[in-house]
């Protein structure tokens, strides 16, 4: 059994990484999961969050939001709308993001069916900042 | 014949016109490459996004639960022209093939007696469309201060657009746009990203995997649709700047080989009108000194 494989991230304006790793923790819409060669094929969208990927070299953290990730057996592509490397997250980025859920949320009040979504969205943001200790 | 002066004057003009077109054209080169770069760059993204969108479109799209933005909104009335062009002239044919290709289909559109809505991005498209169909603009977005093209831009865009699409302000949406072929060629294309389409990539590499989707299959379609229109934007963006330096490149070149040919026959004119006067002066002296 292959023991790693190949993983892409990319975004919009370019590609990020592209190698081998052993396993990726995505946060997916329904909740985290780890994908390790021959995960079955799965496409699932991602909230928030921070992919955590494992290889022979370590781990690299990034912050993504929006977006998909695609399983295949062999490979692993996530593309994010806006995808950076953990370390260079500053508090300025994470303000401005919270900033948007936070607009997204005051704008969602008067449809409440989204009203929960935009919610959650912020409490992700916020937790997210949390879990970085900035 | 022109007088010695006029002449000199005029060769000085043409000169420092060289000057210009010669410096436009090297900042071109330098933004092309740069432009270039950052189309490349996006293409990774556009392409898996467009394999997985068509993908799911064609296990959801045929079921009338499909989003309205796979499906369409059931007519195709109201038509709304997205017109993406440059900020900034004196680039060749580049806004004015744009232009023309919009203005075709807004006849065309219009013979048939649909609706038509222009949406401009840029200020040269929206000159040259203004005075045929200037009663048709809904709206402009003006990327004259943005530096650096980023996917931030494309979002807006979307942003707008669907909004408009929401609220039911129209049933097909067209974004005009010049793609890069090379520095000499770039064709004004014309692409419908509302409802989407997606040309199935043949033998790509996922065909055959069968996919377990999270949430679910229409979920995820109803999450991506929305940015697919945003990619969609971005490259067509990109395409756009790196098509207009290039475009502006070889204008640019075309324009400082002219100054140089021009350069050329008025230095021949103005040596051969100094010799016509030289020799007019010698006859004159000869001539004197043979009545004495």
């Amino acid at each position: 059994m292959a023991n790693t494989m190949q993983f892409d991230l990319v975004s919009p304006e370019r590609s990020l990484a592209s190698l081998q790793v052993s396993a990726v923790q995505i946060p997916g819409a329904d909740g985290d999961m780890t994908a390790m060669p021959d995960h079955a094929p799965t496409i699932t969208t991602l909230r928030p969050g921070v992919l955590k990927a494992e290889g022979p070299e370590g781990t690299t953290e990034y912050l993504v939001t929006g977006g998909f990730a695609q399983i295949n057996g062999d490979g692993l592509s996530v593309l994010a709308e806006k995808a950076i490397p953990v370390d260079e997250v500053t508090r300025a980025h994470l303000d401005e993001l919270i900033a948007e859920a936070r607009g997204a949320h005051e704008a969602s009040q008067e449809h409440p069916s989204i009203v929960d979504e935009a919610a959650k969205l912020l409490a992700d943001m916020e937790a997210l900042g949390d879990h970085m200790s900035l | 014949m022109p007088n010695l002066k006029d002449l000199k004057n005029r060769i000085e003009s043409v000169k420092s016109t060289r000057k210009i077109t010669k410096a436009m054209q090297m900042v071109a080169a330098a933004k092309l490459r740069r432009a270039q770069e950052s189309a490349e760059s996006a293409r990774p993204y556009a392409e898996r996004f467009n394999a997985v969108m068509a993908g799911l479109a064609v296990s959801v799209g045929g079921s009338d639960s499909a989003p309205k933005l796979l499906r369409g909104t059931g007519s195709d009335d109201v038509h709304l022209l997205v017109v993406m062009t440059a900020e900034r002239g004196l680039c060749g044919g580049f806004n004015g093939n744009i232009a023309k290709l919009a203005r075709a289909k807004a006849g065309e559109l219009r013979a048939n007696g649909k609706t038509v809505k222009i949406l401009t991005v840029g200020k040269k498209g929206r000159d040259a469309i203004k005075r045929d169909y200037g009663d048709m603009f809904v709206g402009h977005v003006d990327l004259s201060d943005v530096k650096r093209l980023g996917y931030a831009n494309a979002q807006d865009i979307a942003k707008d657009v669907l909004t408009r699409f929401d609220a039911g302000d129209f049933d097909v949406a067209t974004i005009f746009y010049s793609k890069f072929e090379n520095v000499v060629t770039q064709i004004p294309t014309a692409q419908q990203i509302i409802p989407a389409s997606f040309e199935e990539t043949e033998g790509g590499d996922d065909s055959g995997a069968i996919f377990d989707y999270e949430p679910s299959e229409e979920a995820i379609l109803a999450d991506l649709l929305p940015k697919g229109v945003a990619t969609a934007i971005f490259s067509a963006l990109l395409e756009n700047a790196a098509s207009e330096q290039g475009a502006r490149m070889s204008a640019m070149d075309n324009a400082t080989r002219n100054a140089g040919e021009m350069i050329d026959k008025l230095t021949i004119q103005f040596n051969r009108s100094r010799q016509a006067v030289i020799t007019n002066e010698l006859i004159e002296i000869i001539s004197g000194a043979e009545a004495l």
